[in-house]
């Protein structure tokens, strides 16, 4: 900012940033406008109970995402199954017996603050060298989901810490008191008192690994038939939007009306989550996303 | 912090920790098992090709023979860089902006609506972002300048991907300015442009940064957003109008059909994704640990 010392001068460059201020507002406004508009304009007319119910015929085009829900849903099992146990056990262990910066505590930290860092189509080449190949899954549900579930471990443990952390000393200290077990303390004290704030986490983990793409295009691939098990391969709602918009000419209505219903569920989460966390929590989560 | 209160109740207790401990080790060994992976299926190129042949081949050409094979990922970096740099050149001074509507300049009453509406946009998934760049803004772009699909498709759909990242985490560092700072300035009798200069700005300083350097972290990972709209033709641009394929965008359309050499050198793109990634995260968690330092 440039220095300036007369009061014409401070007025002017006042008034610059005012208006910056109101422009980005604005801007805020009307791109969060204009991409959900264009997405109702276009996806509501092919939006119904039929669409959500029916198979797809012709690539796509027509018809619905039966399947794809179900692969989405079944990824999303995987991954939870895969990442709510490592990931609470991990939570559990940093905000109840690492509180120091010494001992593996930090290393664990780090590792996981490195793990947030890596971009999401880097995943998406660890699961297909490591679930697809190495471990035989191929192309799978299975893959997918688990590949997801590292993806989302750190979202998961940062959150549950903080739940963990969120609960008040006093209730520790006095099953010291009682002379209770640390387990026991932990299964019948802690955890039901943090039992919100953990569903928060576990909800903000499902919202990032619906809205993920690139790392489910080689893990869990693209097939849209309804998947016989988790060694099948599925294709989620992200992946069918992305399939429709690219591949498949004429797919962009269709691609619409998927966008809408993924778009929907991702929000009544974050919403769900927003909300969640402002009664239980105060204001712990509402700034991550 | 509590010393447990007898020896059997510390031997009680033994197998939980160690059982916490294990999968903690889990979780923490994943970063490195990635690392490994990645490493390992990068290596047959890294052997064959050597280091260097990646940023001096002129050509893309990986499933060609033996002799006119090339393996030239530099226009790929080059897309990443620029799409990326474009992206927070634009949503840095946005951020600030919005960061300013929602600490000062914007009325009350707005204040929590902005903040919500930006949480929303964070929340839309980055396939939508994508999808909507391509059905929506390239179009209007090949109205103006064909052929559309371009770095400045690209750059404006990074943006969008970016700006709440930014524009919250700017916020935060303007609210972490002491409030006694804040009062001292009113007393001193400061206009509100001289306490953002003199008061506000020196102490957010490092934490304005982060968030700027965070959200370029995540603009050099992001492939969908990108990859709908960029055009993914394999060259340096000229202009902002020529499309242009990033690591990333490189990565999702190849691997599918790849095989042997030119799979491997995916994985090294992946592994200089990676790369750039963890400079731009270090660079963020120096900034954050030394607040008005910047």
């Amino acid at each position: 900012m440039a220095r300036c010392g007369s009061a014409r001068c401070d007025r002017v460059i006042d008034t610059a940033l005012a208006l910056l201020a109101w422009l980005v507002a604005l801007l805020v406004v009307g791109m969060v406008g204009w991409i959900v508009a264009d997405l109702l304009r276009q996806g509501l007319p092919r939006l119904s109970w039929a669409f959500l119910v029916e198979l797809p015929g012709d690539a796509g085009r027509s018809g619905g995402i039966r399947p794809i829900l179900i692969s989405t849903l079944l990824i999303l099992g995987v991954c939870l199954a895969g990442s709510v146990p490592i990931g609470l056990a991990t939570a559990v262990f940093l905000a109840e017996f690492q509180r120091g910066h010494r001992g593996f505590g930090p290393l664990v930290r780090y590792s996981l603050d490195t793990l947030a860092g890596v971009p999401s189509i880097v995943f998406g080449l660890f699961g297909n060298a490591f679930f697809s190949i190495t471990l035989g899954l191929g192309f799978s549900i299975l893959s997918g989901g688990l590949t997801l579930a590292c993806m989302v471990l750190p979202l998961l443990i940062r959150s549950m810490e903080t739940a963990l952390r969120a609960v008040p000393a006093e209730h520790r200290l006095a099953t010291a008191a009682l002379g209770l077990p640390q387990h026991v303390s932990l299964l019948h004290i802690v955890l039901p008192a943090a039992a919100p704030g953990l569903a928060v986490g576990l909800v903000l983990g499902i919202g990032r690994a619906l809205a993920e793409t690139a790392a489910l295009l080689f893990t869990s691939g693209y097939v849209d038939r309804l998947p016989d098990s988790l060694l099948d391969s599925g294709r989620a709602l992200s992946v069918h939007i992305f399939d429709l918009a690219m591949n498949v000419p004429g797919g962009a209505s269709q691609a619409s009306a998927t966008a809408l219903v993924l778009v929907a569920l991702v929000l009544l989460i974050n919403a769900f989550t927003g909300w969640a966390a402002r009664r239980w929590l105060g204001s712990l989560h509402s700034t991550t996303f | 912090m509590l010393k447990p209160s007898s020896s059997f109740h510390r031997h009680a207790d033994r197998p939980l920790l160690w059982t916490l401990r294990l999968l903690s080790a889990l979780a923490a060994l994943i970063v490195a098992l990635i690392l490994l992976f990645v490493l390992r299926e990068a290596w047959p190129a890294l052997g064959q090709l050597g280091p260097t042949r990646f940023l001096r081949d002129p050509g893309w050409h990986p499933a060609s023979g033996d002799g006119e094979a090339g393996y030239g990922l530099l226009p790929m970096l080059a897309g990443t860089l620029l799409s990326s740099g474009g992206a927070v050149l634009l949503a840095a001074p946005l951020g600030l902006g919005s960061a300013l509507f929602a600490t000062s300049y914007g009325p009350p009453r707005l204040r929590g609506p902005h903040r919500q509406l930006l949480q929303l946009l964070g929340g839309i998934p980055s396939v939508v972002v994508g999808f909507w760049g391509l059905v929506v803004l390239t179009p209007l772009i090949r109205q103006w300048h064909p052929p559309g699909q371009s770095l400045l498709a690209g750059i404006l759909c990074l943006t969008v991907m970016i700006l709440p990242t930014t524009a919250l985490l700017s916020e935060q560092a303007l609210r972490e300015v002491p409030a006694a700072s804040l009062q001292a300035a009113a007393a001193l009798g400061l206009s509100r442009r001289a306490t953002l200069e003199g008061v506000v700005l020196p102490v957010a300083r490092g934490g304005l940064l982060s968030a700027v350097v965070l959200a370029s972290g995540r603009a050099l990972g992001e492939t969908m957003a990108v990859l709908m709209v960029a055009g993914n033709v394999i060259q340096v641009p000229a202009s902002l109008f020529d499309p242009v394929r990033t690591l990333t965008a490189n990565i999702a359309l190849e691997l599918g059909y790849a095989l042997d050499l030119h799979r491997a050198v995916l994985f090294v793109g992946g592994l200089v994704l990676m790369g750039v990634v963890a400079v731009v995260m270090a660079l963020a968690a120096g900034l954050r640990s030394s607040p008005g330092h910047g």
